[in-house]
């Protein structure tokens, strides 16, 4: 599970506290990504719906973004994810920015950290499905202010779910490598708005102005056709590395406010990309293209290398740190 | 400096940034070089995954990306109807430990299901399936 939507976060710490006692099927095994034959890799700029031990290190993320004046955005940022029970992971993460604009000095700091917690509460190998909730934090005031990071937190319970195509019909065997991945969450600010006072230096008075922070919905989803599974359950067509291990993706990451005056403006960025996943890491690159000019005018870009820390380091991360 | 195109000049903090970054870029190289392994996926087949072969085959044979435990792991070939035809004679090639073979009887025409499930060396499960047909 990654946290690099920007939209979501900028930068963050993870927490989250999951419950829940809903009756699943047994997991098959403790590890990243899998739902019977189906190998879901972890997606870029929207969040996978599986607990597991992992590591993005780094995120690098590189976009202009609409003025006055324009700015030039470059973010570096990283994820640990560690399964601390079964079925259940706690993700920690942050960034540094740098944002420049022209004629000027680079602005640089740190994003506001997030801290998250997920908890699987379905999987059924048969049909490649799984279903998770968690909490995301947004901790406000931990990054710098005059980055844009806000002054207070905002928490993002999510609904997380992953689906292979697997199960089709024999005779849609090219479609069988399908799957999609996807986020429903509701972004809850702890701050309904904030005031900022100006005062005339003519004429003494005062004047207060406020922006309000909506609450808002947050959603994306990624359409993934995987190679691997194409060659090692569909039909040997014989590729050679590295296409064999490619996941060709489209990633959709959305945001629409719900209120406070401020409810009819959806965001986000379509992210057409490729991920090839390997034994140990796997690396991915997509394209940030927003989907209107509220959300820019300019193709930004986002690159991420990403460690299985079960597979990496099998001693210590291939089973919950607590439990079984 | 983390981008080209900038030209500010880098105070403590972006020091200590790039620092920490070379840092755990270090860590994470060090760390895929220490002994390790992982999951075990299907490297190729034969009968090649959803092929349409002629001539029937003798054995299942499936080269896996990991060394196997060979106590755990196993293969199965059911037919269309879900019989198991395969002889059970589950076994790891002695010259190749991510080699897993199963003996089949003489198969007749039809539609054919692989499943296999293995253990790589590390205790990490992997399943999964495919088919092939024998065509006369």
């Amino acid at each position: 599970m990654s946290f690099k939507n920007p939209s979501v976060s900028r930068g963050a710490v993870l927490f989250s506290v999951s419950i829940l006692t809903f009756v699943a099927e047994p997991f098959s095994a403790f590890s990243h990504g899998f739902a019977g034959n189906r190998f879901f890799p972890a997606t870029i700029t929207t969040d996978d719906p599986f607990a597991a031990s992992e590591l993005s290190l780094p995120t690098f993320n590189e976009i202009r973004q609409p003025g006055p004046p324009p700015v030039k955005v470059f973010d570096i940022s990283t994820d640990l994810s560690v399964l601390v029970l079964p079925r259940t992971a706690l993700t920690i993460g942050d960034g540094y920015s740098i944002q420049k604009v022209a004629n000027q000095n680079a602005r640089t700091g740190f994003d506001n950290a997030t801290l998250s917690g997920l908890y699987e509460f379905f999987e059924s190998d048969k049909h490649e499905t799984i279903t998770s909730i968690g909490l995301i934090w947004d901790i406000g005031g931990s990054g710098r202010h005059s980055l844009g990071n806000d002054s207070f937190s905002t928490f993002t319970p999510t609904f997380y779910f992953g689906k292979g195509f697997g199960d089709l019909p024999d005779n849609l065997p090219f479609l069988r490598p399908f799957a999609i991945t996807g986020t429903l969450g509701l972004s809850i600010p702890t701050r309904v708005a904030n005031e900022s006072i100006a005062v005339d230096p003519v004429t003494g008075q005062k004047t207060v102005s406020v922006d309000h922070n909506p609450d808002t919905l947050q959603w994306g989803l990624a359409l993934e056709y995987s190679l691997i599974y194409l060659e090692q359950h569909v039909k040997d067509i014989g590729l050679k590395a590295p296409f064999d291990h490619l996941i060709p993706l489209v990633e959709f990451s959305m945001s629409t406010p719900l209120n406070r005056g401020i409810n009819e403006l959806t965001t986000g960025t379509i992210n057409p990309g490729v991920i090839w996943s390997g034994q140990y890491y796997q690396v991915g690159v997509e394209a940030i293209i927003p989907i209107n000019g509220h959300t820019g005018h300019n193709v930004g870009v986002i690159a991420q290398v990403h460690f299985y820390l079960d597979d990496v380091l099998p001693r210590i991360f291939s089973k919950p740190l607590f439990g079984r | 400096m983390f981008y080209p195109g900038f030209s500010a000049n880098l105070s403590l903090v972006d020091k200590l940034m790039k620092a920490v970054t070379k840092s755990l870029f270090t860590a994470c190289m060090l760390l895929l070089t220490q002994e390790s392994w992982a999951h075990a996926f299907v490297d190729h087949a034969e009968p090649a995954v959803g092929s349409q072969i002629q001539a029937a085959p003798t054995q299942v044979k499936i080269w896996f990306t990991q060394k196997l435990e060979p106590a755990m792991s196993k293969i199965q070939v059911f037919d269309s109807t879900g019989l198991e035809v395969d002889k059970r004679d589950v076994k790891i090639d002695q010259s190749n430990a991510a080699l897993l073979t199963v003996s089949l009887p003489e198969l007749k025409p039809g539609k054919y299901k692989v499943v296999w499930r293995v253990v790589s060396v590390d205790t990490h499960v992997t399943t999964g399936d495919f088919a092939f047909e024998l065509t006369r």
